[in-house]
């Protein structure tokens, strides 16, 4: 999936003054494409990811995902199909759903957007996590890892063409981010984009692109 | 995985805020139809105990009214009938009447057809010396009671006092003793000899002194031919509280009489039913004041009770939600994120509530009915329940449950489907 933000900003009001969370960014995300996007805490990475997946209307600039701008030629109900068709969200901290088990929350998606065999794919994505020992548990009764897998599990689950993961490896062994990352490769490899906000060296190594963002711009 | 799966899950992983926010509900409902049903429960022993009350004076006063009529029956009223120039003082100092009057005095009234006359006993007496013992003796001359003829049935009757035959004396129990006669035994009176027909009992009085002959004796005695001095009227019956009934009717026929009660007890016992009946109705009054003071106080009791509770319930549903809705921001986030629409987080509150709404109305307003059926202290019956159950507030209770709630989470609700999720998403992140 192509997505191309040309000149976006978006500041925020506060009590101590605006806060500019994107600069005249501009960015292009192509198919099969797999980008990083790093920088210190506040720089606006969050921000980014938010406004590519069509949480969050930027002040200026368009956002175009194909050949459409998200904010201006989309209207609510075709971003709600957007986000809930074709992207995948993992955020820092998993939002799990307390009450429901590991395998219910890998469904969860397909309260919008019914899945065919969503079970079925839900128990594989799992498994290929490592959690297939899982299913029933609350995620109370994970660990910090087993939940950033299970978040990733649920943002792959119903096939997106674009995942947007905030920091997706951070709690994760060496080995368990080697297959976090794999699972990346495969999307891309099948024409899928990966924009990913992370500090993982490991990553790096298998980005396409690794951008770097201060103070809402990004830098060489 | 659908949305009301969600709702079924988040339901039952958190039932004890569920039930917490039910249970003040339920209470603000039980307190509408309990409180409505108490009272009910109230109005009924009232009208119980009153009737219990009533009936009670009921039978105390049907009681009281056969001890008046038995005593009638046994004593009534007894009066002297006496001449109209008869000085009662002069006949209290002396001990007996001092004018006189014709003996066929009695038979007029007797042939009068006077309903409240019994008996009649025409008599002639006077105090004197008995020369042959030298003992003071009431000497009463008497021919026996006149039948009543002017009143059918009423001259069959049994007579009071029988005859004296001629050549017999009744005595007094007092006189008898003191001159040791026995009845049977002969006695002389002013000079002729006298069998002693019977003696009477001791009755306490002046007749303990009496001796009584034939009238025509006496009258020949006393030099008072074809005269008496009084006609007592024994166990007079009249349907009124005085003897002044009796009076009246006499007068009718012999007009130069007066009348004069000499025993007044039959009139002190109806003077005291009726002050029983109206201390009874009076308690039953006081009793009626008293329990309606008790509802008024428990009305407004409920009628503050009522209003508290259910305004504690709306805060406490106000509150729990508020709680929910905040533990859930992460979830409402990443929910919107998947592309749930504000209307269906909405949904997902408010429906919560309506059946918080629900659960705590149905439970709070049966429960309700059931401390009244329990307060009742009776057997659980639909006749029972219909008469504790007030219609209006049990729907109410019913269907304004679900309102209440939902109106208390409709402020949280409102936020939560507001909430935007990059702020929270974002802010999580941060």
């Amino acid at each position: 999936m192509k997505v191309e933000l040309t000149q976006v900003t978006r500041r925020f009001h506060t009590r101590r003054g605006v806060v500019t969370a994107l600069d005249s960014v501009s960015l292009t995300l192509s198919d099969g494409e797999w980008v990083i996007v790093r920088g210190p805490s506040g720089c606006g990475k969050t921000t980014l990811l938010l406004t590519v997946g069509g949480l969050r209307r930027p002040d200026g600039g368009e956002v175009k995902v194909g050949s459409h701008d998200l904010y201006r030629e989309m209207c609510s109900e075709e971003r709600v199909a957007y986000r809930s068709k074709a992207v995948g969200f993992v955020f820092q901290q998993f939002h799990l759903i307390p009450y429901l088990t590991v395998l219910e929350n890998v469904l969860s998606p397909a309260i919008v957007c019914p899945v065919v065999e969503g079970e079925k794919r839900a128990r594989e994505w799992l498994e290929r996590l490592g959690l297939g020992d899982r299913l029933d548990h609350k995620p109370s009764e994970l660990s910090t890892g087993e939940r950033q897998r299970a978040a990733l599990a649920r943002a792959l689950f119903h096939g997106p063409e674009l995942l947007l993961a905030d920091e997706p490896t951070g709690n994760l062994d060496e080995q368990l981010a080697g297959v976090a990352m794999e699972l990346c490769e495969i999307l891309v490899r099948k024409g899928g984009t990966v924009l990913m906000a992370s500090h993982d060296e490991r990553a790096f190594r298998r980005a396409h692109r690794v951008l770097k963002m201060e103070c809402g711009r990004f830098v060489s | 995985m659908t949305l009301w799966t969600l709702w079924r899950r988040e339901l039952a992983a958190r039932a004890a805020s569920f039930w917490l926010a039910a249970v003040s509900v339920a209470v603000a409902a039980a307190v509408l139809t309990g409180g409505a049903g108490l009272l009910r429960v109230h109005d009924r022993r009232t009208e119980q105990h009153l009737a219990e009350k009533e009936a009670q004076t009921r039978a105390e006063m049907a009681r009281l009214q056969d001890d008046y009529r038995k005593i009638m029956k046994a004593m009534g009223y007894n009066v002297m009938i006496l001449p109209r120039d008869q000085d009662l003082a002069e006949m209290r100092r002396v001990g007996h009447p001092t004018t006189f009057m014709p003996d066929d005095y009695a038979d007029r009234l007797a042939q009068g057809g006077i309903e409240t006359l019994n008996h009649l006993l025409p008599i002639l007496q006077q105090w004197t010396v008995w020369p042959e013992t030298g003992e003071r003796i009431l000497l009463t001359g008497v021919r026996g009671q006149v039948p009543i003829t002017g009143v059918q049935g009423r001259g069959d009757r049994s007579p009071i006092f029988a005859p004296i035959p001629a050549g017999s004396v009744a005595m007094g129990r007092t006189i008898a003793e003191r001159v040791g006669v026995a009845a049977g035994e002969t006695v002389t009176l002013l000079g002729e000899s006298f069998r002693v027909e019977r003696v009477e009992r001791l009755r306490g009085s002046a007749d303990d002194l009496a001796v009584w002959v034939a009238m025509d004796k006496v009258q020949g005695w006393l030099g008072q031919p074809g005269r008496i001095n009084a006609i007592l009227a024994l166990e007079c019956v009249c349907h009124w509280d005085s003897v002044g009934q009796i009076a009246a009717e006499i007068s009718r026929f012999l007009p130069d009489v007066q009348v004069f009660e000499f025993t007044s007890l039959a009139k002190g016992r109806a003077d005291a039913r009726n002050r029983a009946a109206e201390a009874a109705r009076t308690a039953l009054e006081a009793e009626r004041e008293h329990r309606l003071r008790l509802r008024a106080e428990r009305e407004r009791l409920f009628a503050w009770a009522t209003p508290l509770a259910t305004v504690g319930a709306a805060l406490w549903v106000l509150i729990l939600s508020f709680s929910n809705v905040r533990a859930r921001r992460g979830e409402i986030g990443i929910l919107r994120a998947f592309g749930v629409r504000r209307n269906q987080i909405l949904l997902l509150f408010l429906a919560k509530a309506v059946l918080i709404g629900w659960t705590g109305g149905l439970a709070g307003a049966v429960g309700g009915v059931g401390m009244a059926v329990w307060s009742s202290g009776e057997g659980l019956s639909w006749t029972l329940i219909r008469t504790l159950v007030d219609p209006v507030r049990f729907m109410i209770a019913i269907f304004g449950g679900p309102v209440l709630s939902a109106a208390a989470a409709l402020g949280p609700a409102l936020i939560a489907a507001g909430q935007d999720p990059a702020d929270v998403l974002a802010e999580e992140s941060a």
